[in-house]
């Protein structure tokens, strides 16, 4: 039995935890998570390379807190995730036990924020170079290209809000894009319609945005919507000094302010 | 052939840049009329949504401007809304959108001499780069019916 | 109709398409767009993606578009003038390429627009169009056709059929009279099929996992399951992308957009899957939490549906479980239903 299948088993039967969030078998060689409670359930957990999903995003969702006190199988990109979801008091200190995959194969247990912060200390947090490497090509475009390449990858959008769903920082219980008094982003999977969801979502990651790539990953339709909320990042990173999801305390860069920000665009 | 006549859409806050439009108006200094005045409580109450909303209706060019940092009228207000400007221009500008489109601007109320010329250089500025084809040719009112129905 | 059967030659297929285009008709075909396959206007055979399984989305847009105008108004003085969109101004327009479950999943579309009162914008569109398909030579792990009642060969709602019977020709089935009347624009280009031939040595094996009508009967009798939904539920976010591309999900919403003097009512797809599908005016939502919508998902699929339309809501194409973004996967959750449920 793996250490990952003890350490659990042993968790729940110590009432640490009442559910723990892992990853399991899916259809054909596909990862899905899984959601633990008794020791047989236990058995079928596993941890590999292909376990990359942010499994954040389950815990806010009421039925999975409902089973109890949570423990979640955290990536970096996960403990991120928790960091940012408790500088904007979604989740309490103490309340979710993270386990940590180590190059090893052993698991880091981070029971509190401040040892979560200690470790993201040390690890590199960038985009990845691949997706940096997108985002330099789309960024070396002329404006008009770049107006062509999105309007094309847009055209394909369902507006199934997959994205808005699999992201762990979309957890309003109504969007805006639900909001009808006024109607700020028409329904519609029309141009405008696309345009204007995704330009708001964008928005409204800014800063907040771990760079987990749930939302391309989750999109039926393949659009490369991480590139939108990743190229925010450096900017965000280079003008404000703000890296979203480091610190439990942090605070929201949009609201805040330093009053010698620089910019070279207002008159 | 008639010279194209940009709309521009102005979103100013009420304590400095409409204050400064006004001295403009009294000062009886003439400038562009193609701009349509907003008037806002402070420049921290502009979401980004409503300049989305103005390009989408047909404006092919947006002014937005505030009181001068230090000087906002609630404190803080345009320091908030300079942030959220520094994002959104660089989100536009990534999604292929024109941020010359934009012109974002501290006016004070003493300023009349350049409410005037932030309004005639971005008329200029907005009649060089044409109309807003990108967004004319997605706007919702392409699906509306050509046909005219009587007023009742 | 007496179903016809021909031969093509496989050379032969890109004048059929040649020859639609021709006569004007617009040609509707899977397309490959990056990872994806859409169905979307081809000009031409090169377009057309024969060589992939099945499209990411069903072929329902073509009767039931993502977004469809359905009126125009004008805001008066005292009265807002509405002007409907004519249902009979489309045009005849060919569905090439398809799966046999992108054809018979039109058969639920059919029986919800067709109930009364009667959908004219969908029905005279679905009316207008002709549906070629090709037969499954290939399945893959999310296929469960066979357990519905369909099949790699199934020919229901199809108007003609081609199944690859070599790299050279291909077997074609005139089902309909719409059918025969498309046919007979390349009838030149058609041999007698020999009589020995047996379509089914060409299709894919998909095996049945389950008994259909238990399940409807099981699924029909679960809805205080309340542990069975929930299990199946947990890891659902909520999207909708399994209702969009499901090619018998057919809910909408109407969204008017305007500017001062003129507007536009447009019916959109909606999911079921959505938080707030039914929320009321008053503030209460019967379906609040997740595992509630994910009963209606398949309650309305396979208890609602056959109960008052006498149709099962789904084809087993297994599209949902493919785009679902944490591997929702519906056969498996029929299949437990199935063998965990005790009626």
């Amino acid at each position: 039995m793996s250490e990952l299948i003890k350490t659990v088993i042993q968790l729940l039967e110590d009432k640490t935890i009442n559910v723990f969030i892992g990853y399991g078998k899916g259809t054909a060689n596909r990862i899905r998570a899984t959601f633990t409670r008794t020791a047989e359930q236990a058995e079928l957990l596993i941890y590999n390379d292909a376990c990359t999903q942010n499994l954040a995003g389950y815990l806010l969702k009421h039925e999975v807190k409902k089973l109890g006190k949570l423990g979640i199988l955290a990536n970096v990109a996960a403990l991120r995730s928790m960091m940012q979801l408790a500088s904007e008091f979604q989740i309490k200190d103490g309340e979710v036990l993270a386990l940590f995959p180590n190059a090893d194969g052993t698991f880091t247990e981070f029971t509190n924020f401040s040892s979560i912060e200690a470790y993201l200390e040390t690890t590199d947090v960038g985009i990845k170079s691949g997706e940096q490497e997108l985002i330099t090509r789309l960024e070396a475009m002329s404006v008009k290209e770049r107006w062509l390449f999105w309007n094309k990858e847009f055209e394909k959008c369902i507006k199934c809000y997959a994205c808005r769903a699999a992201c762990p920082m979309c957890y309003c219980h109504r969007c805006t894009t639900d909001v009808n008094i006024p109607q700020w982003i028409p329904v519609a999977s029309h141009e405008i319609g696309n345009l204007d969801y995704h330009l708001m979502r964008a928005m409204h990651l800014a800063g907040r945005c771990v760079n987990c790539g749930e939302c391309a990953n989750a999109c039926p339709m393949d659009i490369p919507l991480n590139l939108l909320t990743y190229q925010l990042i450096q900017p965000i990173q280079e003008t404000f000094g703000a890296t979203a999801g480091m610190k439990a305390d942090a605070v929201y860069a949009l609201s805040t302010y330093k009053p010698d920000d620089k910019e070279n665009f207002i008159i | 052939m008639q010279e194209f006549e940009p709309k521009i859409v102005a979103f100013v806050c009420n304590w400095c840049t409409y204050a400064g439009a006004d001295l403009t108006g009294t000062s009886r200094i003439k400038y562009s009329a193609n701009v349509k005045i907003i008037r806002f409580p402070c420049t921290g109450r502009i979401d980004f949504m409503i300049l989305m909303k103005a390009f989408e209706n047909g404006a092919d060019g947006i002014i937005v401007s505030g009181c001068h940092p230090n000087d906002c009228h609630y404190s803080t207000g345009n320091f908030h809304a300079r942030r959220r400007w520094i994002v959104f221009r660089n989100l536009l500008n990534f999604t292929g959108i024109e941020t010359d489109r934009i012109q974002f601007s501290w006016v004070s109320a003493a300023e009349g001499f350049k409410w005037a010329d932030v309004v005639n250089n971005t008329v200029l500025k907005i009649k060089e780069m044409g109309p807003n084809e990108n967004y004319k040719k997605i706007a919702v009112s392409t699906l509306f019916n050509e046909e005219g129905a009587t007023h009742e | 109709m007496e179903k016809e059967l021909k031969i093509l030659k496989y050379s032969d297929l890109p004048k059929l398409i040649e020859r639609f285009r021709k006569q004007g008709y617009p040609v509707l075909a899977p397309v490959h767009k990056g990872k994806v396959v859409e169905i979307e206007l081809v000009e031409s055979l090169d377009a057309v993606a024969l060589d992939v399984l099945l499209s990411t989305q069903s072929a329902k847009k073509v009767a039931f578009p993502k977004v469809e105008k359905v009126l125009d108004y004008t805001i008066g003085k005292t009265a807002v003038k509405q002007i409907p969109v004519n249902p009979e101004a489309c045009l005849e327009t060919i569905l090439f390429g398809v799966r046999p479950c992108d054809a018979s999943g039109f058969k639920s579309l059919d029986a919800i627009f067709g109930d009364t009162p009667k959908d004219e914008l969908y029905l005279k569109k679905k009316e207008k169009t002709t549906i070629i398909s090709f037969s499954c030579p290939t399945a893959d792990e999310y296929c469960f056709c066979t357990s519905v009642g369909g099949g790699p060969g199934n020919t229901a709602g199809s108007d003609l059929q081609f199944t690859e019977i070599s790299k050279d020709e291909l077997l074609l089935e005139i089902l309909t009279e719409k059918g025969a009347k498309l046919a007979s624009i390349f009838a030149e280009l058609l041999a007698e099929a020999r009589k020995d031939i047996d379509k089914n040595k060409f299709l894919a094996d998909v095996k049945v996992v389950f008994d259909v009508d238990s399940v409807v009967e099981k699924t029909t009798a679960s809805f205080n399951n309340t542990d069975l939904w929930l299990e199946q539920s947990l890891r659902c976010i909520g999207c909708g992308a399994c209702a969009f591309v499901c090619p018998t999900c057919a809910c909408f919403d109407f969204q008017d957009e305007q500017n001062t003097k003129k507007g536009v009512r447009l019916r959109l797809w909606d999911s079921c899957g959505f938080s707030l599908f039914t929320l009321h005016t008053s503030g209460h939502n019967p379906r609040e939490v997740q595992s509630q919508r994910w009963r209606q998902r398949i309650m309305h699929k396979f208890a609602y549906m056959p109960e008052q339309l006498k149709v099962v809501g789904c084809e087993g194409c297994g599209r949902c479980s493919r785009a679902c973004p944490v591997d929702m996967n519906i056969k498996e959750h029929l299949t437990a239903i199935g063998e965990k449920v005790v009626v």
